[in-house]
């Protein structure tokens, strides 16, 4: 055994390897740079106390629990202005989200067609495709939401040119979707033996709707057990069992019957006096910022779908075909898994960006969150700093959630490599 | 000669002919791209309806319009009841549009800034042009800014010593402290524009008075607000985002640390709150009494939000990068910022192209939620000239004419980048 050998020459510690020592130097960097970050932000809330001070204020959020005092014309759940400010912001929050959602819905399903149509072998299609997505995304989505605004505003019919013997207008669809000045009116869907429906505290949930979604996701999964069982069966016998009818039955049955059970039927809107009475009614501004978002962000998700599909190569396909695959089940076993990887990321910076642009709802007058807490309230209450804080604070949290979802996403359908 | 035993032997070459009518030329073409299904051919001439139906809707409407008149109802009696647009409204108001409430004398100045940008970006845009016209563009923010704003020649000029000094600062620096050199230069000019800037701009104007007269920013409007905006805005926002991407991936955990949370906050709140707080907020965290210019204010905002996407974008191309790259550049023992400069960023700017034009487009077309904050930009004026008696009423003719100036620069600006990608191409990876 030998003695172990003496390790590297000691140095003692100097003063000049803070900046001349690799190990040392990073150390240095970040404490000064920390100082003067810690500095600055000093600096900012020393600025703010001062002003506030100077001003006669606090920093408080206790207006959040006043009287609101001011009306909002579209309301998802109950609210009226004896409520308070906390109330006010979330029934803001409430529409907010709802625009997101329908934007999303209508930029998916209008850019998914635009951008498969796009790659269409034929070309005058391809062409009006190329030309929808140059015009709706060059243009500023502002723009398009005070177009959108002017359509269902300035250039619809007013209520009455709908009466009279020769009516002016029409009622699209056989009296169902009515487009007016006033705002667009759709069925609304009724239920003749309503189960009623159960406070949850913050707002009401309708039973019937409740009961359907659990019908739904029931025979959802009862579907999937099926075709689970299907795939075992061919997995030990090599032959599949024919499953379509059950499918069918399982997935649309219970459903209709659930339907049928709660007496579901739609009201159409009708035209009583000056306005139109009844259905659902969309307002103008919802329904300028639903269409003005929701065609603008086609234009982008268009772009998205084309380029996944493109990326998954040709051999892909003809791989799938010299193993004597179908054209359908390569399409879902080999081309969407490998087209979704390269889609679905950029897809859901495109909702971000969507929900985040709903705040342009200021031009056309919708009650979001921006127009109720980050509008009314602050002008009310005087409460700048704070609303603003909060404001900015619920925006971050909605990005931070879907972006986080999309992180569980990505790592889920990451390629295993070595 | 060869004698043939069968009855008959080619012994010449028969002429090319020219292929079918129906495999050649635009027939071939309409065979194969309109009409090669009956589907295809069902679609067809669905979209030929489409096209006509759309052109024969909207084709009056420009036909028919009117470019001379003084109010919407002149307008409506030239028309005579014909559906027409009436872009008089453009003609007649075509410089409010332009420079908004800008002084109409001083029109030349912002027309000329606009000529010395197109020299300025040329050489930036096209490599083919000579090296040397790239100290014009050096100069050109100072230019501009004197140009637009106005006021003594000597603020501009003392602002551009600033980085002059800096320079000279490094330069001397790096021969006798190789480390401190990059701060010392940041200090000497922070020194210079904190301290010694101001009084010295005075002396100059004071010595040698050049002056153009001043401009406020509030009569700033129109297409010039857009454009000055959104310009500034991204050649200040690609340097920052570059910065902001290499402290993401830092190894020093505070620096990360900083940038992750700069980053994620900006990209996580709709541009408009940041106006807002640029307009509404920012007295808050000023010293009491400060106050500074709404339009300045506004620049730095849009410059971080767009900064924020840029960066992630250009992490995006890093993160292309193998780790090979990183690995070569330390071999060769080059410093981090030589790595940058030299291996790295060249590479990763390269992928992020279409990625940071993307941003820009849409930076410039977010230019037009500052009408929000009282600015009056293109869709902003578009109402106020509404609020006036002679135009109320007309709406679709500013909405073209707005929709058509963004649709050229962001149109211009996608196929340049296109341009660019392809002559960056380089048959690998």
């Amino acid at each position: 055994m030998s003695p172990p050998s003496p390790g590297p020459p000691q140095e003692r510690f100097r003063l000049s390897m803070l900046i001349y020592d690799q190990r040392y130097r990073s150390l240095t960097i970040q404490i000064v740079f920390m100082m003067l970050l810690m500095g600055f932000a000093a600096w900012l809330v020393d600025n703010v106390i001062t002003n506030l001070r100077a001003q006669g204020q606090d920093f408080s959020y206790r207006f959040l629990w006043q009287r609101a005092g001011y009306d909002i014309n579209q309301t998802l759940v109950a609210y009226d202005s004896n409520m308070t400010h906390a109330r006010a912001m979330f029934v803001g929050l409430l529409n907010t989200l709802l625009v997101a959602v329908l934007g999303c819905v209508l930029a998916t399903v209008a850019g998914v067609i635009v951008g498969v149509l796009r790659l269409s072998t034929n070309w005058l299609v391809s062409q009006i495709m190329a030309v929808y997505v140059e015009i709706f995304r060059n243009i500023p989505t502002l723009l398009w939401i005070i177009i959108f605004y002017t359509l269902v505003t300035i250039d619809a019919p007013a209520p009455r040119d709908f009466a009279g013997d020769v009516p002016l207008a029409a009622a699209w669809f056989g009296g169902a979707v009515v487009i007016t000045n006033r705002g667009v009116y759709i069925p609304e869907p009724l239920f003749a033996n309503s189960l009623g429906s159960v406070s949850l505290g913050l707002f009401d949930v309708s039973l019937d709707f409740a009961a359907l979604v659990v019908v739904i996701i029931a025979s959802l999964y009862a579907n999937k057990k099926l075709l689970d069982r299907a795939s075992a069966r061919q997995a030990t016998t090599g032959i599949r069992p024919v499953t379509w009818w059950k499918s069918m039955l399982i997935l649309f049955l219970p459903v209709i019957l659930a339907l049928l059970a709660l007496g579901f039927h739609t009201e159409n809107a009708e035209l009583a006096g000056f306005n139109f009475q009844g259905g659902v009614h969309l307002r103008s501004s919802l329904v300028a910022l639903w269409f003005g978002l929701g065609i603008y962000t086609s234009a982008f998700v268009a772009e998205i779908v084309r380029a996944g599909i493109l990326a998954v190569s040709k051999g892909q396909t003809e791989a799938a075909a010299s193993l004597g695959m179908r054209p359908t089940l390569t399409m879902r076993l080999v081309v969407l898994p490998q087209a979704l990887r390269v889609i679905v990321p950029p897809l859901i910076s495109q909702y971000l960006n969507l929900t985040k642009n709903t705040s342009l709802g200021l031009a056309v007058g919708y009650m979001d969150l921006r127009s109720t807490l980050g509008g009314i309230t602050i002008n009310q209450t005087g409460r700048a700093l704070e609303g603003m804080l909060l404001m900015m604070l619920i925006y971050l949290l909605i990005s931070l959630t879907i972006s986080s979802l999309m992180n569980v996403y990505n790592s889920r359908i990451k390629l295993k490599e070595r | 000669m060869t004698r043939h035993d069968k009855a008959f032997v080619r012994d010449a070459i028969v002429p090319e002919r020219a292929p079918p009518v129906t495999e050649s030329g635009v027939w071939k073409w309409m065979r194969e791209n309109l009409f090669s299904s009956w589907f295809n051919a069902i679609v067809t001439a669905l979209s030929i309806y489409v096209i006509y139906s759309v052109v024969t809707g909207f084709a009056p409407w420009f036909t028919n319009s009117v470019w001379q008149a003084g109010s919407l109802s002149q307008c409506r009696e030239i028309l005579d009841g014909a559906r027409g647009a009436c872009f008089a409204v453009i003609t007649e108001r075509w410089n409010q549009l332009m420079f908004g409430f800008y002084p109409r004398a001083l029109y030349w100045r912002p027309t000329l800034t606009a000529a010395l940008f197109l020299v300025a970006i040329a050489p930036i845009l096209f490599t083919g042009l000579p090296r040397r016209m790239l100290w014009f563009s050096a100069v050109y923010p100072f230019l501009a800014y004197f140009l637009l704003w106005g006021g003594s020649i000597w603020i501009p000029v003392t602002a551009a010593a600033g980085f002059v000094f800096a320079a000279l600062a490094f330069v001397i620096l790096r021969r006798l402290l190789p480390l401190v050199a990059p701060v010392g230069a940041v200090l000497v000019a922070l020194i210079w524009w904190l301290t010694l800037a101001a009084p010295v701009a005075e002396d100059l104007s004071w010595i040698a008075p050049v002056e153009l007269q001043f401009v406020r920013s509030d009569r700033f409007g129109g297409f010039l607000l857009s454009l000055v905006l959104g310009l500034t805005a991204i050649s200040i926002s690609l340097p920052m985002g570059i910065l902001l991407a290499l402290g993401r991936q830092s190894d020093l955990l505070i620096v990360r640390m900083s940038c992750i949370v700069f980053i994620e906050f900006i990209r996580g709140v709709p541009l408009i709150t940041l106006l807002f707080t640029a307009s509404l907020l920012l007295n808050y965290f000023l010293p009491p009494g400060t106050s500074f210019d709404l339009i300045l204010r506004v620049i730095i905002m849009v410059t971080f939000f767009a900064a924020a996407y840029i960066a992630e974008v250009v992490r995006g191309g890093l993160a292309s990068l193998p780790r090979g790259q990183y690995e070569a550049a330390d071999a060769l023992g080059l410093t981090y910022w030589q790595a940058q400069r030299k291996i790295i960023m060249p590479q990763a700017l390269k992928v992020s192209i279409p990625g940071i034009v993307n941003t820009f487009i849409g930076l410039f077309k977010d230019t037009t939620l500052v009408v929000f904050i009282g600015l009056l930009d293109p869709v902003g004026l578009s109402n106020s000239i509404r609020s006036d008696t002679a135009w109320t009423g007309i709406y679709w003719e500013l909405f073209v004419f707005i929709g058509a100036f963004f649709f050229v620069f962001c149109f211009g600006i996608s196929r340049y980048s296109m341009y660019l990608e392809r002559k960056l191409t380089r048959g690998h990876n």
